[in-house]
């Protein structure tokens, strides 16, 4: 065999500038801050914020390019660069925004101040990106791998915390599983159609790449598939490390993993779905309708038996999981057909608005948690609507938010899923996604109850005083302030997510 | 039209709600005179709206539509027809009556605000032209009343609260569901565009048979919760015994009618053959919570618990009314919604006074309170009289258009629910007897007697209640048209004929207005 010189793929630099911006900041992170002495206060955050606001404006020019020149794939196939995945792009920047923001004052009061946890912010947000940007099989692997690997060692990074090395060993042995589970399932597919990449594997099957096609092993692969990516999103029955994980990190990581973990896995399990195995669909989109009931029911009504709010957020997390999965659903009816439908897009939505959402909660979690991070009982919550009304105030609207109230961003999330399933004619699933969320909605109101309603105990004086830094506090307005305009004003938003599917569909051959 | 008085009507309580929520807390005084400034305001508006009201006009008036969400069809749309114009007016009259004349004892401040934004949701809801809109405003109202129970309430405050919140979601999930639904099936059947539009769904949509009614019980299930009717009715004692006297008159005045409404509104207007046919089920229904409604408050030992019950029976007169499809009962439907508004906001009243005093609710603890408190007394006799419905005083007025009309088209359930009417007399006047009569005990004997402020309050009460009862004419002749027009709406789609009615029920009408 003569050895040939290996030419690579030319390489659109710019086209990647969201990823390379994220990749620069967290090596700068670790190696500047590993040769210099420890750097002022906040200014890792600030450096690890600044990265992802830039993340976030790269995401918006190469949007506009995108509007312009249409979608294109870019490293030799192996990514798209489409309005899809910027919009996953911002989405995972404003993750990274807002949780540097609520570690800083986190790091502080526990006394771990470093650069570490930034740049694990960092890579898990390329991680994510990369998913929802692959156009590749072995592509999504490398990114979920990427991703999971940086939430193992952020849920164990307390380090002074049992439980928080307790979940990340769990998430770790349980994710290794899962990524187990995923890659072969890729094996299996590549076995039945003879490709990983996504417009590949439809070509296979229409018939414009011939191949021999074994349905079979491609079926085993697609089950194998979903099983991993259902474990990366929490879907009932692959749900059971997320109350345990959720609880035992660090509670501004818990809002990082719950965020930016969600949208990575669900924009790859809607590119896989829709863009890769379209022609399965009647196959896959059964088993999605029932992986979401069974996610909406049991999350729901789990959620409410828990006393610690960072586990009722879990299961929570897990119920918000099942309303996405009936987006999913929605956009399996019009899988690879040249109308995408509202399924795509609503699903979408709801990840940003959650992921703001459950930032925000989470932010006002860390803070009432107080040093230690051990006051996450319910009971730590009781009466802070008279000690600290206006932060009580701001964790109100978000719950209300998630329980689904209108004029919040909750409720345009919720009606936008709820539309596309009915667009699709799957009435039963949206009335069991309405129902759950009535359940969930006794959660949210029990943390309301104890805020606002249940009289003060003896001792609660006691308690050391809750205490809002400046970034956190930025944070929660932030958060809050998204929760309510988007809730009253949510017309350009809805807007931009419907765009994001259309130029999506473009990139298809 | 240039000034936009209804968008007004939501927004004004809505900036005040905030305005109060922003005032400083050591300025109480400011923070009440905000608040009343706010409700006499908007109160004024819905006087000024009655007033230039164009009052044969069966359209909607005062119409603002702009849009609002335009990738979903979704308008700001707005406007009042005299269906809705007398319950935007009683909420108007309602709310700084509440604010002026119930005393929270504590966090005025919050208690302010909540009731504020209470007004804005409730003005919305009746106002909305739009399902979605007006599913935004039903949502909300949620959240306020669900606070105002929870924090201001009695003792099994979180329950009732929890209680009413989760039952009121229940209907909402397939409300909402059942709304969406109606918008995309429309856009293919009739519209041709996607729009949430009332207007343009009610006239241009045609939906199959069996597709119509889904969708009709869908929706209908949210109000049935709301009214609410037999079975789904068990929040409501609950929740008015355990809310606030300012609460419970906001619930019982203007938010139990958010169902009856509703059910005019969104669903024998959108769907009139699902409702036509579905007619059996709710005219029982209602009866059962007529008869069940007076029973259980007749054996109730708690004062507002019987008041409480009281409501389950009035609105199933309301529900009979609506689905007996003739225009006399639905008429007297719309008008007793107000009258019960009046009267039994009235009675939560005067026993949340009862309560203030004495700091008891049960019946057996109350004794000869008419030796002590007089006027008082006098003052609950009246609202007690409107309440049973005697001829002079409201309630006779709506009762009598509702039996009279449903007579002619649902004559069996007609009779079973005129038996309703006696029985109300039984309870009512049977807890009259219990707590007024009598020689006072030891306990009763310092029951001080109503106060200025007191009356005051009460009075607008008692003079609509008399005013409406000797002369409803003027608020007959607003709602008539609508009503023909609903009517006719019905007859349009369905085919169905109103049965003729000989024209002296009408004046028999006006005779009871002239005593």
């Amino acid at each position: 065999m003569i050895a040939e010189t290996l030419t690579g793929p030319p390489i659109s630099w710019f086209d990647l500038s969201p990823l390379l911006i994220l990749l620069g900041a967290a090596l700068v992170l670790l190696v500047a801050a590993s040769l210099t002495p420890r750097w002022p206060r906040g200014l890792y955050a600030a450096f690890s914020a600044t990265a992802a606001g830039a993340t976030m404006v790269m995401g918006f020019v190469l949007w506009d390019d995108v509007t312009d020149q249409g979608a294109r794939t870019l490293v030799g196939d192996a990514i798209t660069l489409d309005a899809f995945s910027m919009f996953a792009t911002i989405a995972i920047a404003v993750t990274v925004l807002l949780a540097s923001l609520v570690t800083d004052d986190y790091l502080r009061r526990e006394q771990m101040d470093g650069p570490e946890v930034y740049a694990l912010y960092l890579t898990a947000a390329i991680g994510g990106i990369t998913m929802a940007m692959a156009n590749d099989l072995i592509v999504l692997f490398l990114g979920l791998e990427v991703l999971s690997i940086s939430f193992y060692v952020l849920a164990a990074s307390h380090r002074r915390r049992i439980e928080s090395q307790e979940a990340g060993i769990k998430y770790f042995v349980l994710g290794g599983f899962s990524s187990a589970f995923f890659l072969y399932g890729i094996a299996l597919i590549y076995g039945g159609t003879g490709h990983t990449r996504y417009d590949e594997i439809v070509g296979a099957v229409n018939g414009i790449v011939p191949t021999e096609r074994k349905d079979a092993l491609v079926l085993a692969g697609v089950a194998l598939l979903l099983v991993g990516l259902a474990f990366k999103v929490s879907a009932v029955p692959f749900h059971f490390w997320t109350p345990d994980v959720y609880q035992g990190a660090p509670t501004p990581v818990t809002a990082f993993m719950a965020s930016a973990g969600k949208i990575g896995a669900f924009a790859a399990m809607l590119r896989v779905l829709t863009q890769a195995l379209p022609n399965w669909r009647d196959d896959w989109r059964p088993v999605v309708w029932v992986i979401a009931v069974a996610t909406l029911v049991i999350g729901s009504i789990l959620a409410v038996v828990q006393t610690n709010v960072k586990r009722m957020l879990a299961y929570s997390s897990i119920s918000h999981a099942g309303f996405i999965l009936v987006g999913v659903e929605a956009a399996g009816h019009a899988a690879g057909e040249a109308d995408p439908g509202r399924g795509v897009s609503a699903s979408l939505l709801y990840l940003l608005l959650y992921a703001v959402l459950v930032l925000g909660t989470f932010a006002i979690v860390t803070v009432v948690g107080r040093t230690g991070d051990s006051q996450t009982d319910l009971a730590a919550f009781r009466g802070l609507g008279r000690t600290r009304p206006a932060l009580a105030l701001a964790m109100t609207v978000l719950l209300l938010a998630q329980a689904g109230v209108p004029l919040t961003s909750g409720f345009v999330a919720k009606f936008g899923v709820i539309e596309a399933a009915v667009d699709e004619r799957s009435y039963a699933i949206a009335i069991i996604a309405m129902l759950a969320s009535v359940i969930a909605a006794f959660l949210y109101l029990r943390i309301m109850i104890s805020m606002w309603i249940t009289d003060a105990e003896a001792g609660d004086d006691a308690r050391e005083a809750v205490r809002v830094s400046l970034s956190s506090g930025i944070a929660i307005v932030l958060a809050v302030g998204f929760t309510l305009l988007v809730g009253v004003a949510p017309g350009w938003i809805v807007s931009a997510a419907e765009n994001a599917t259309t130029i999506a569909r473009s990139a298809l051959p | 039209m240039s000034f936009p008085i209804l968008t007004a009507l939501v927004l004004v309580p809505a900036a005040g709600a905030l305005a109060v929520a922003l005032l400083s807390q050591r300025r109480p005084e400011w923070i009440k005179l905000v608040a009343i400034l706010v409700s006499v305001f908007t109160g004024a508006m819905t006087i000024w709206l009655l007033s230039t009201f164009e009052t044969a006009d069966s359209g909607f008036q005062f119409v603002s539509k702009h849009a609002w969400i335009k990738p979903w069809g979704i308008s700001w749309h707005l406007g009042v027809d005299g269906i809705s114009l007398f319950l935007v007016v009683l909420t108007g009259v309602l709310f700084p009556l509440v604010i002026l004349g119930t005393d929270p004892h504590h966090d005025h401040k919050r208690y302010l605000a909540w009731l504020l934004l209470l007004e804005a949701g409730m003005m919305g809801s009746f106002l909305s032209l739009d399902l979605f809109l007006f599913f935004v405003f039903f949502e909300i109202v949620l959240v306020p009343m669900y606070f105002l129970i929870g924090g201001w309430g009695y003792e099994g405050r979180v329950y009732a609260a929890t209680k009413f919140f989760l039952y009121t979601m229940v209907g909402s999930a397939f409300m909402l569901v059942g709304i969406v639904t109606t918008a995309f099936l429309a856009k293919s059947n009739g519209v041709g565009h996607l729009t949430f539009d009332l207007v343009e769904l009610a006239e241009k949509a045609e939906f199959a048979t069996t597709t119509g009614r889904w969708l009709f019980f869908a929706i209908a299930i949210a109000f049935a919760i709301k009214v609410p009717m037999f079975p789904l009715h068990t929040w409501l004692p609950d929740a008015h015994t355990q809310a606030p006297t300012g609460g419970s008159v906001i619930l019982a005045g203007v938010m139990l009618k958010l169902g009856t409404y509703g059910l005019l509104r969104f669903g024998v207007f959108l769907f009139p053959e699902a409702a036509r046919w579905s007619r059996p089920l709710f005219l029982t229904l209602a009866v059962i919570g007529i008869i069940y409604g007076a029973i259980a408050a007749t054996m109730q030992k708690d004062l507002k618990r019987l008041v409480a019950y009281s409501s389950v029976a009035h609105l199933g007169f309301i529900v009979l009314g609506t689905f007996a499809f003739t225009s006399q009962a639905i008429t007297g439907a719309t008008m007793q919604m107000i009258n019960h508004g009046l009267s039994t906001g009235a009675l939560f009243l005067l026993v949340g006074m009862i309560y203030e005093r004495r700091h008891t609710r049960q019946i057996a603890e109350l004794k000869g309170l008419q030796k002590v408190a007089p006027i008082f007394a006098a003052a609950f006799m009246v609202v007690m009289l409107s309440s049973i419905g005697v001829p002079g005083l409201n309630g006779f007025v709506g009762e009598y258009l509702i039996l009279i009309g449903s007579f002619l088209t649902a004559r069996w359930w007609t009779v079973v629910a005129a038996t309703g009417v006696i029985l109300a007399a039984l309870y009512l006047l049977w807890a009259y007897q219990r707590v007024f009569h009598g020689e006072p005990d030891e306990a009763n004997r310092s029951f001080p007697e109503l106060r200025a402020k007191e009356a005051a309050v009460l009075l607008p009460f008692i003079g609509l209640i008399v005013f409406t009862g000797v002369y409803p004419k003027p608020m007959l002749d607003r709602i008539e048209p609508s009503v023909k027009a609903l009517i006719t709406h019905v007859s349009d789609k369905t085919g169905y004929e109103e049965p003729n009615v000989p024209e002296p029920i009408e004046v028999e009408a006006h005779e009871e207005a002239q005593p």
